[in-house]
């Protein structure tokens, strides 16, 4: 390692499960050579000490729903040097972005016995809404691995190496035949960002789009198969492209077509 | 901080750290009595019960996973019992013995990580696990290791550690091999030890006196040691099945949390995880468990939560070797599921998650569609539990000053390793001593 002083990680939490910011604790083998390369300077999930900022790096989990947080985000973002959203939530604004496409005051009252005791906005949104983000690693939740992949690659200045294809692809990497040409078996993995590793076809199971659309997602074809060989019916497809992953690009276009027509 | 000459103090963590989620703590002195104290929850609300509405009874435990990523089996397993429920199937044989073994996993990870990472460094004096390391690094790298062999077990069964995929109603999308199971006893066997180290580096912790007259809550089964099944009993007099939950327990909403705090009808507060568990059940514990808890001077019954972080140890121990047991006896099911067919209905769904008993309830219709979802986490469970412990230990060392004070209700505070993601998420103290306020991180910081 370098002489200089090592570089401050912060890890910041918004409307979340701390599911990411776990999986940097469940780098087991690795998280004493993690806390060696660099200073875990905020991290209150792990520890009550903090430094503070400026933080080189910055991991933020969480999407944005309060106004609150909509403020705290842009403190965050002026006290670090690299910002990275991490997960389904940051990225793209999570299950709770399921809100967006209903009356928030009906959500409210289903919830709550006391609605004016809650202060929320009416829409889950992911980080880069609100201010710039270096990086952004997808999934719900995101693989520690390429996690470990972008500590690493800033520790060395050099750009992550994340792969940015489909699931497909990996089902092929991985050598799983695939389930909807052998079983007729509905897979969002056609139109799913990589990351996962194609886990749950290897476990007899269609993609759910836990890492949300890859870029240039031909999510029309992918409907249209659903629906003219594999017997989805409308309501069901919807509800496929609304999951973790609802509010991002091209899965909210696709279903918001598909619900118009229903 | 603190101002001896005023007569009302004020202690504020504003954000507690080494907790799940995001929660605070106001606490009032007036006199050197104890006026105020407030668990406050700010967590931001996600509305899982709401959007659960109009949803497949089979996305349930997909979607509830997502409360809490320390936990998510214990969502998929008191959401699918639910499901199960309401269509009228029971799950047997190896699928409920695969449930359990995946269970134990997450038992082992979540428990390994609050007694050494979260509790751990409060009795010892250190902010984290990694500071902890600097100094004993052979203790923080053994309790990796065993957290590790948790997460292995969640991994193999699930698909991975966080959010299983493998899951679901009716059982598996794919059960394993004996083979795969093989790798895993060998690690198991390995655990064992370090489980057994775990029993005995945490009873030789220093304890304050601090026994309490809860009321206990947790499930009991007529010969295990409970995860998903048996009746919600607890140590004054309740005896219940779990499709009663509503008719004794009740949801409060109060203005400074954004979780409903739980409590009996006409009782009020109440008790629920690893000490309830361990009071209610240790009969059902293996015979060396029930030795090694013994061995430590822990005894069948445990009153003081801050021993708590023993009894999960002693927890930690018994799922190392329950899940041996699973193992060596595995056969592979014919069907890694029961298929079902929708049918309207009313399901109740009751687990033991890490942190004390999950209940879920779904109402679905004629087309297998969740009408109506209700939650209770643990946490919410315990909030009561939480204050009302703060203000009889507040009481009992109000003459120490702020800090310190204020170090020891957070370490009271995580004695229920309480996970504020799933009571819906955050910690920060504040005391207000005689009106002078103490705050652990002021307004305005990140």
């Amino acid at each position: 390692m370098s002489t200089n002083p090592k570089p401050k990680l912060a890890v910041w939490k918004f409307a979340s499960c701390d599911g990411c910011q776990l999986s940097l604790l469940d780098c087991e083998d690795e998280l004493l050579a993690v806390a060696d390369a660099v200073d875990i300077a905020n991290f209150p999930e792990a520890s009550s000490a903090v430094v503070e900022g400026p933080y080189e790096i910055s991991l933020v989990e969480g999407s944005i729903t309060t106004p609150h947080d909509a403020e705290r985000i842009q403190q965050i973002r002026k006290e670090s040097g690299l910002l990275v959203t991490i997960g389904a939530c940051a990225t793209a604004g999570g299950i709770q972005a399921l809100r967006n496409f209903k009356k928030i005051d009906d959500f409210l009252s289903i919830v709550y016995a006391r609605p004016d005791y809650i202060s929320t906005l009416d829409k889950s949104t992911p980080i880069s809404e609100h201010v710039y983000v270096d990086f952004e690693l997808r999934g719900c939740p995101i693989n520690k691995m390429e996690l470990l992949e972008v500590l690493n690659a800033t520790l060395h200045d050099r750009k992550p190496n994340i792969k940015s294809h489909s699931v497909c692809v990996e089902c092929k990497l991985r050598g799983t035949p695939c389930l909807m040409v052998s079983k007729g078996i509905p897979c969002l993995g056609p139109v799913t960002h990589a990351g996962c590793g194609a886990l749950c076809p290897a476990y007899n199971r269609g993609c759910y789009g836990c890492f949300g659309p890859q870029e240039s997602a031909n999510t029309p074809a992918l409907s249209k198969r659903f629906q003219d060989s594999l017997g989805v019916t409308q309501p069901d497809l919807v509800r496929a492209y609304r999951n973790f992953n609802a509010y991002a690009g091209a899965f909210r276009k696709e279903a918001e077509k598909h619900e118009t027509k229903a | 901080m603190m101002d001896k000459k005023s007569e009302r103090r004020t202690i504020k963590v504003n954000y507690m750290a080494r907790v799940e989620g995001e929660g605070g703590l106001d606490i009032k002195i007036d006199d050197n009595r104890v006026s105020d104290v407030k668990l406050h929850i700010f967590e931001p609300p996600r509305f899982y019960e709401a959007f659960l509405r109009g949803r497949r009874f089979g996305e349930a435990p997909d979607i509830t996973a997502r409360i809490c990523g320390i936990c998510p089996v214990a969502y998929q397993m008191s959401s699918s019992h639910a499901m199960e429920d309401a269509l009228g199937v029971k799950v047997g044989g190896p699928l409920r013995e695969l449930r359990r073994l995946v269970y134990c996993g997450e038992w082992i990870e979540s428990h390994t990580l609050h007694v050494y990472m979260l509790h751990a460094p409060d009795f010892l004096g250190y902010p984290d696990a990694i500071a902890l390391a600097k100094d004993h690094p052979e203790v923080v790298k053994k309790a990796l290791e065993l957290k590790k062999i948790g997460n292995q077990i969640v991994t193999v069964l699930g698909g991975r550690e966080i959010h299983p995929i493998n899951l679901k109603v009716g059982g598996f999308y794919r059960a394993p091999t004996k083979k795969d199971l093989r790798e895993l006893a060998e690690n198991l066997k390995r655990a064992l030890d370090i489980a057994r180290e775990t029993v005995h580096f945490t009873s030789g912790l220093p304890f304050p006196d601090f026994d309490q007259d809860y009321e206990y809550v947790a499930l009991r089964h007529p010969d295990e040691y409970p995860f998903c099944e048996g009746r919600l009993v607890s140590n004054k007099g309740l005896d219940i099945d779990i499709s009663q939950f509503s008719d004794f327990i009740e949801e409060h909403h109060v203005e400074h949390s954004t979780s409903l705090h739980a409590r009996m009808k006409g009782r009020g507060d109440y008790h629920v995880g690893p000490l309830a568990r361990y009071n209610l059940n240790f009969d059902r514990l293996s015979p060396e468990s029930q030795a090694l808890a013994n061995e430590v001077g822990l005894g069948p019954v445990c009153l003081n939560p801050f021993k708590s972080i023993i009894v999960r140890a002693v927890e930690i121990f018994w799922a190392v070797e329950e899940a041996l047991r699973i193992i060596e006896n595995y056969e592979e099911p014919d069907q890694s599921c029961i298929e079902m067919t929708a049918a309207a209905g009313t399901g109740h769904g009751c687990s033991e998650a890490p942190r004390g008993i999950l209940y879920h309830r779904y109402k679905i219709d004629d087309e297998g569609l969740i009408r109506d979802a209700v939650i209770v986490p643990p946490t919410s469970q315990n909030q009561g539990m939480i204050e009302s412990d703060l203000r009889k230990f507040v009481q009992q060392y109000i003459d120490l000053p702020n800090d310190e004070l204020q170090l020891k209700c957070e370490q009271a505070v995580r004695n229920y390793d309480p996970c504020i993601s799933c009571s819906c998420h955050f910690l920060r103290l504040r005391i207000d001593r005689d009106g002078v306020q103490y705050d652990s991180r002021p307004e305005g910081s990140t």
